[in-house]
């Protein structure tokens, strides 16, 4: 099961190392993982995606909650958040092929960040699995390299962690 | 204002620290010239080890006698990678360490440059948690917050890596008052309505067992265990590092249990319908079936750390706190049991195991469970029992009889050679208390260079070197278990450690016949001053009942 965990660390030097490397030595898998500066500068979110059983899931909870440098940690359902993952595609086009792209660019909600004689580059913030329909809607273009950020996420509602 | 090296030093006398342990290099040298002040002064005392390893052991020995977290300082490089050894033998047995590393100066850090190693990063994986500083006026603070974390909690080491640098930077000295960690809150008094839980499901249970394991000795709760245990009548098993909770002889204590535990103890666990795990994380070597104990009994975990709650087994009802805290909120509950009948059974298998003959061993050799219940018979009644590891420690933890002693080993990690270091920190601790390092001449060989430290301080320590020519547990284990059988585990040109001692000054003597046994333990007790008893025991001897 895909889980989302969200968590709260102390903006310093080597946490993340500690976060990783945790994950690393007790072979919890993160499918995706994005980190940033809170609007406390001191405080940094680290949201990660996680598949894995129930029982593993509370081991990583309860395994993130005892270091020190971590501040709160926050499993969550899918239901119960908001999450955006940021991706680009730089995609090859013909004068032919042009128009198809911008109509599903368009239909996808996404837009055109650059573009050259030979290749767009298309920019989408949405839903992870929205993220995955675009790529399927362009590999047929021919994808020449993209990037995805990871989910950010927060929960619905006045709720904070 | 004062320097980085003032402030790391000021810090250890905040905390009452009155001996460390170390070895010193050139990234650490500002710290040791402020730490030769303090030892002019007579306020600390300053122990060089002999390998870094052993400084680690050594503070890991004094924490567990005065409950204090050990200090140990090193170098950079080659001394921080030695000491790691010592550091994650105290992190697996839940060990108050606060160990002091020196690095490269801050603008060479990684570059490779003379004695650097990423000590943050590699010893991550067993520290609770590291410093690496680089602004000198944190250092007040983290000295407070180090020993805090250390001590406080589920105890453990923490890692304070200082480049020299910042050892000499000054700075205006802030107090920084006091520790408040936001991420770092432990939980300790236990959930009321767990303790509630817990008492209900205990109430009619017929064959209830208490496992009692290390957690019980780091929260000083063992009074309070058999207390309960008594006012209960429930029977106690302990693992390994929860020997010494009770008495050996005590008529509720069934023994350890584990793979090479006591049938009795085993018995019980395997037969219980309530099992009351305290202090105790369900490791592996004692609970090998964790799946197949659940299906037949009840589960209560009380533990201080919530994530060792349900990683190798489900808890019926779970607690978090310290031992020492709930036993006394549970003691207070109503607990309407009656175990008595099963209680007098596993009591009767205690009676019969312990009728088992022994087998007069040939001569040249002397019997290890002779031997060990020998030195338990001699022993103070609070005499401290430090194992190394292989057939000696389970020959130790089985046979020795401890009262008001302790037994103490490298129960998680497995160190060999912890137990002449660690027995010597536990001496610098308390010179008085009669402690009694148990080794083979596999173990005792990886950190024998300690005995002129022994020799330098006259330490009365005594140590019991069971010498079987070999690597006698892997021996053993290949016997039984692999088609080539013994392999790579013979030790035909180790010195003759009669002579060794002698080399270093230390008194000793030669054990090859068992008539001679009580004379010659007594002989190494009666002795004033460090003394090595050597014990010929045979190849084949097993950890398994004799």
């Amino acid at each position: 099961m895909k889980q989302v965990i969200s968590v709260l660390v102390e903006n310093q030097y080597g946490v993340l190392n500690k976060i990783t490397g945790l994950f690393s030595r007790r072979g919890f898998n993160i499918e995706t993982l994005s980190v940033g500066e809170t609007d406390d500068k001191s405080v940094s979110r680290i949201t990660m995606i996680v598949d894995s059983g129930n029982s593993v899931m509370e081991q990583v909870e309860k395994q993130l909650n005892k270091m020190v440098q971590v501040i709160k940690v926050r499993r969550l359902d899918q239901g119960e958040l908001v999450g955006k993952e940021l991706a680009l595609f730089k995609v090859g086009i013909t004068s032919k092929t042009r128009g198809e792209i911008k109509d599903l660019v368009e239909i996808m909600g996404a837009r055109i960040a650059d573009i050259s004689a030979s290749t767009v580059t298309v920019e989408i913030s949405a839903a992870p699995e929205q993220v995955d329909l675009m790529l399927d809607m362009l590999r047929p273009y021919g994808i020449k390299e993209m990037a995805r950020t990871g989910m950010a996420a927060l929960q619905k509602g006045s709720k904070a962690l | 204002m004062i320097t980085g090296a003032r402030a790391m030093v000021d810090g250890l006398l905040e905390q009452d620290v009155d001996i460390l342990f170390g070895y010193p290099g050139a990234t650490i040298c500002p710290f040791y010239d402020e730490l030769a002040i303090e030892e002019k002064k007579g306020t600390i005392k300053h122990i060089l080890v002999r390998q870094e390893q052993n400084a680690g052991h050594m503070a890991s020995g004094y924490a567990r006698r005065t409950g204090k977290p050990g200090v140990c300082v090193v170098t950079s490089g080659p001394g921080a990678t030695n000491l790691i050894t010592g550091i994650a033998t105290a992190y697996l047995d839940s060990i108050p360490l606060v160990a002091i590393t020196g690095q490269v100066p801050t603008n060479q850090l990684g570059k490779d440059v003379f004695q650097e190693v990423d000590t943050t990063g590699m010893c991550a994986p067993f520290v609770k948690h590291s410093y690496l500083v680089k602004d000198a006026a944190d250092i007040p603070r983290i000295m407070r917050e180090a020993f805090y974390i250390a001590s406080t909690g589920r105890p453990g080491p923490v890692l304070i890596d200082v480049p020299s640098d910042i050892q000499n930077t000054e700075f205006e000295y802030v107090d920084p008052g006091e520790v408040n960690i936001r991420g770092y809150k432990p939980s300790i008094t236990g959930n009321d309505k767990q303790i509630r839980k817990i008492a209900r499901e205990i109430s009619g249970a017929e064959r209830p067992l208490i496992i009692a394991g290390g957690g019980v000795i780091l929260s000083g709760a063992e009074d309070l265990l058999a207390e309960f245990a008594k006012k209960n009548n429930i029977p106690v098993v302990t693992t390994m590092m929860g020997l010494g909770v009770l008495p050996t002889l005590d008529p509720l204590n069934l023994g350890m249990i584990g793979q090479f535990g006591n049938s009795p103890a085993n018995y019980a666990l395997n037969h219980t319908d309530t099992l009351i795990i305290v202090g105790a994380r369900v490791a592996d070597r004692a609970v090998m079936n964790p799946e197949g104990l659940m299906s037949h009994c009840k589960t209560i975990h009380i533990d201080i750390d919530s994530a060792e709650i349900g990683k190798n087994m489900e808890a019926t009802v779970p607690i978090v706190g310290d031992v020492k805290i709930i036993l006394k909120k549970l003691l207070r509950e109503d607990i309407d049991i009656d175990a008595d009948e099963w209680t007098r059974e596993v009591q009767e298998k205690v009676a019969q195991s312990r009728l088992r003959p022994m087998k007069r061993r040939s001569n040249g050799t002397v019997g290890p469970k002779k031997l060990m219940l020998e030195v338990g018979k001699q022993l103070d009644d609070d005499a401290y029992v430090v194992a190394d590891v292989g057939q000696n420690q389970i020959w130790a933890a089985k046979y020795i009889n401890l009262n008001k002693g302790k037994f103490i080993t490298s129960g998680g990690l497995g160190t060999m050679g912890y137990a002449l270091p660690a027995g010597m920190g536990i001496k610098f601790a308390d010179p008085d208390l009669q402690t009694i390092v148990v080794c083979g001449d596999g173990s005792f060989q990886m950190t024998m260079n300690e005995l002129s430290t022994l020799a330098e301080h006259n330490l009365n320590l005594k140590i019991l070197l069971v010498n079987n020519g070999r690597l006698g547990m892997v021996n053993e284990l290949q016997r039984k278990n692999f088609s080539q059988g013994p392999y790579a585990v013979f030790l035909p040109h180790t010195p003759d450690f009669c002579k060794l001692a002698d080399a270093y000054g230390i008194a000793h003597r030669m054990l090859d016949d068992e008539s001679e046994l009580e004379d010659a333990v007594r002989e190494m007790l009666n002795y004033d001053g460090p003394f090595l008893l050597e014990c010929r025991v045979g190849a084949d001897e097993s950890t398994m009942a004799q």
